[in-house]
Parts: C-alpha cells; sequence; structure tokens
C-alpha cells in the first residue's frame, strides 16, 4: 500500500472546505454523531443511575453490577449491532440502542461503588439527625458519590462516542462512514482523513470532559476527588476497549 | 427486509448447509484471537518490567494506552489501512495493540503490588536482579497477569468482528454476510459462537491460571 500517497489524499480531503460543509459532508456526519452520542448516554444513565443508586443505597445487587458488566464484555458490539438492525430495520436507533446497553456498566458500577464507599459514619449522623431514608439518599449519599458517578458517565461518554463510528456499517451514518467508505472503495486517503477526524472528536470530548469535571468539582473536594477517581480505574482494570 | 415468520432467529438448515464455513470463521477467529494475546503478552511484560522502575515510562506507558483506549477499534483500521493493507495483517496489527494496552497495564500492576519485604528479602538472600525478577517477583505478579491475559482475550474475541471493515472478520464476516442479505439467523448464530469462544477461553484461561499459581489454592 502506498501510505505515503494516503496521507497527501488525507491533508487535501481535509483542506478541501466542501469536504466539510457539502450535504452529507464532515460537518453533516459530525452533528448526526455527536446526537447519537447523546441520546444513547441520556438512555443508559436513565436505566444505570437509578438502579445504581437504589442497589448502592440498599447494599445490595453487588453480583448484578459484576455480571452485567462481564457479559456485555463477551458480547461484540458489532454483533448487537447486526442483531438490532437485522431485528429493527436500518436507522440510527439500532446504533443509539446497542451503544446504550453497552453505556450502562460504567455508569452502573460507579453509582455503586460511589454509594458504598460513603463514609458509614456520615450516614450514621444523618440518621441519627432522623433523616429518612430518601433525603439521606439526597443529601449525604449522593453529594459525596458524585465524583465517581461524573466519572462514570464520563467513561460512558467517551465509549459511546468511540463506539458510534460502527453505525457506518449497519447505515446508520455518523463520522465512521468516512473511515468504511473510504476503505471499501479503496480511496485510504479518506479513510485516514475520517479516522483523523473521529480520533481528533474522541480526545476532544475527553479533554473537555476532564476539564469540565475539574472545573465543577469545589476545590476543598479536588484532591480527594481525583485520588478516588485514580482509584476506580484501579480496581476496574478495564475500561472497555471501544470495540 | 423479511417478516419474522420466513425470517428465523435460528435455523437447522442453515446449520446444516453452512457448517463448514462456520467451522471455517471460528478457526480464522480463534486463531487471530490466540495469536494476537500471545504476541501482545510476550511484549507487554517485558515493556512493563522495564517501565516499572522508571517512572517518567511508566507514566508514558500508561498514558499513551489511556489515549489509545479512546481510539476506536474501526479508526485504528482506518490509521493502519492505509500502510499495511486490507486483511489479515491489519487486524492483527490492530488487536496486538490493543491487547497489549490491558496487559501492559496488569503486568504493572502486579509487578507494583510486590510487598517491599519480600524484594529485600531476596535482596539480602544474595538473588541477582533477574533471578529475582524471574523466582520472586514475576510469580507474584502473575495472579495480576493472568486476570490480564482472560480480560484481553475476552475483549480480543470481540474486536476480531471489527475487522469485516478490512475483510477479515472472523465471525464478523458471518454477521456481516447476514446483515447484507437479511438473513437473520446467520447473524444470530455468529453472534452465539462469538459469545461461547468467549466464555470457554475465558473458563479455559481461568483454569491455566489455577493450574500455575498453586500456591494460592492451597491458601484459600
Amino acid at each position: 500500500m502506498n501510505g505515503g500517497s494516503a496521507l497527501g489524499d488525507a491533508l487535501v480531503y481535509l483542506n478541501d472546505p466542501l469536504s466539510w460543509t457539502e450535504p452529507g459532508g464532515i460537518l453533516d456526519l459530525l452533528r448526526d454523531h455527536l446526537w447519537m452520542t447523546f441520546v444513547a448516554v441520556l438512555l443508559a444513565a436513565a436505566v444505570a443511575l437509578p438502579l445504581g443508586l437504589w442497589f448502592g443505597h440498599a447494599g445490595r445487587g453487588g453480583q448484578v453490577v459484576v455480571a452485567t458488566a462481564n457479559l456485555t464484555r463477551a458480547l461484540p458490539t458489532l454483533a448487537l449491532l447486526y442483531i438490532l438492525t437485522a431485528w429493527l430495520g436500518l436507522g440510527q436507533w439500532p446504533t443509539i440502542l446497542s451503544v446504550a446497553v453497552f453505556a450502562v456498566p460504567p455508569i452502573l458500577s460507579n453509582t455503586w461503588t460511589g454509594l458504598r464507599e460513603v463514609d458509614p459514619a456520615a450516614r450514621d449522623a444523618g440518621t441519627g439527625m432522623g433523616m429518612s431514608a430518601a433525603r439521606l439518599l439526597r443529601d449525604v449519599e449522593l453529594p459525596l458519590a458524585l465524583p465517581l458517578i461524573a466519572a462514570g458517565v464520563r467513561t460512558a461518554v467517551v465509549q459511546v462516542v468511540a463506539t458510534v463510528s460502527l453505525a457506518s456499517l449497519v447505515g446508520g451514518g455518523g463520522l465512521g462512514l468516512i473511515i468504511s467508505n473510504g476503505i471499501f472503495t479503496q480511496r485510504y486517503g479518506q479513510a485516514l482523513a475520517g479516522a483523523l477526524v473521529v480520533v481528533a472528536v474522541c480526545l476532544g470530548l475527553e479533554g473537555l470532559l476532564a476539564a469540565l469535571q475539574r472545573m465543577l468539582t469545589p476545590a476543598a473536594m479536588r484532591r480527594g476527588g481525583r485520588r478516588r477517581t485514580r482509584a476506580v480505574s484501579v480496581t476496574d482494570p478495564a475500561p472497555r476497549v471501544t470495540v | 427486509m423479511q417478516t419474522g415468520a420466513d425470517n428465523p432467529w435460528f435455523s437447522w438448515r442453515y446449520l446444516e448447509n453452512n457448517w463448514r464455513t462456520l467451522v471455517d470463521l471460528t478457526g480464522q477467529h480463534v486463531s487471530l484471537t490466540v495469536q494476537a494475546v500471545l504476541i501482545a503478552l510476550v511484549l507487554a511484560v517485558p515493556l512493563a518490567v522495564l517501565a516499572r522502575n522508571r517512572p517518567a515510562l511508566s507514566g508514558a506507558v500508561l498514558g499513551s494506552s489511556a489515549v489509545l483506549y479512546t481510539v476506536p477499534s474501526l479508526a485504528l483500521f482506518g490509521l493502519l489501512a492505509p500502510f499495511t493493507g486490507i486483511g489479515r495483517t491489519t487486524v492483527l496489527i490492530g488487536l496486538v495493540a490493543y491487547a497489549m494496552l490491558v496487559l501492559v497495564r496488569n503486568t504493572l500492576v502486579g509487578l507494583r503490588g510486590v510487598p517491599a519485604s519480600v524484594v529485600d528479602a531476596a535482596d539480602g538472600m544474595g538473588y541477582p536482579p533477574v533471578r529475582r525478577l524471574l523466582t520472586v517477583e514475576l510469580p507474584l505478579a502473575l495472579p495480576a497477569i493472568i486476570t490480564g491475559v482472560r480480560l484481553a482475550t475476552v475483549t480480543t474475541v470481540a474486536l476480531v468482528t471489527v475487522g469485516v471493515v478490512v475483510g477479515y472478520g472472523g465471525l464478523g464476516q458471518a454477521m456481516y454476510r447476514g446483515f447484507t442479505s437479511s438473513y437473520r439467523a446467520e447473524i444470530m448464530t455468529a453472534a452465539v459462537l462469538c459469545v461461547a469462544i468467549a466464555l470457554v477461553a475465558d473458563l479455559l484461561l481461568l483454569a491455566l491460571g489455577r493450574l500455575v499459581t498453586p500456591w494460592l489454592r492451597r491458601r484459600a
């Protein structure tokens, strides 16, 4: 293969304003890509947050949390994509639903761990002050677990924005289309350009979320919060590779 | 697209007529996985040993692995295809890269978890560094390494399917064909086989892990 000329072609493609603004160009695909990401994370959070809060608050369901993570690891994302597309038909929904399924475990396990790691003394103090279970959850457990929950959502977003690239293989559009079209039509310059755009979007979003998280964490919690989000990445050594 | 009645999710007829292809694709899938994990292991362990004593290097290794984690496999194949072409090599390079991330990381965690007192004892007994590494530190890091190998294997089995974009995706190939011809049984059969490979591989590695760490069993 002629990698050098591919790199040249990629730069030409990226330099051409038309590749960005034409209908179905990079900007259109980017918008679809981000939209699918947004909806998928929203769906996953709507399922995982209440479950994680409930299980974590009750101190149960640890097995369920671990089992969900392990099961989704064995199932290829692409397999679920093809299955849902064969079932629901072409479009964005099969992609949104399947990447949402894979975004549940990081949010669920981080929410659960966050609530389990709340200092029992803080919980006792709340109970001693006569707080109801709901109030204890809202005013004590949730705020203390927030750094970990945010880290879980962040992992999910980064994973989803990467995985949505696969939508192009099942007719769902998104930025992956530039890559797969490029490879299928042997225009490797375009494939390379598409890959660069996808990587830039993924890394950019990751950086943006990291900055946002640092900004939103109260200064007093910053060091503790950072240490705790790190601790999780060690107990769970496997952020899912973005299949 | 056909309706549910004449487009079932499972079909004996499909299995009878296509078992040979399925066996071939399963073989392709398994051999890619095994090869990728083995190459990654051979590269990852020395790298982790090198990185252990050099904070700068281990920071660079962990940092770059975090970056590669956010790179989607489709994009990685898009980056590789212009240089390595279509086919097995491209898929293999991508798989090795992702498997290495997990393995380097876990080996590092394992090596760092070796108690300092044990290292001191080995030093005190006059073990040269290489012997200390081979007979003391690596065995103690083995459980973490085995966890890494299991994780890398299961992940690799799933990742192989994305190889369809460069025409070499093992069972992903069957899924893709089922998708283009709207044939549900073909997609479902290949998906079930993928999950089965991952589970069987995981169980085998679990058993292997117990076999090579008998001291853990004795303690338990």
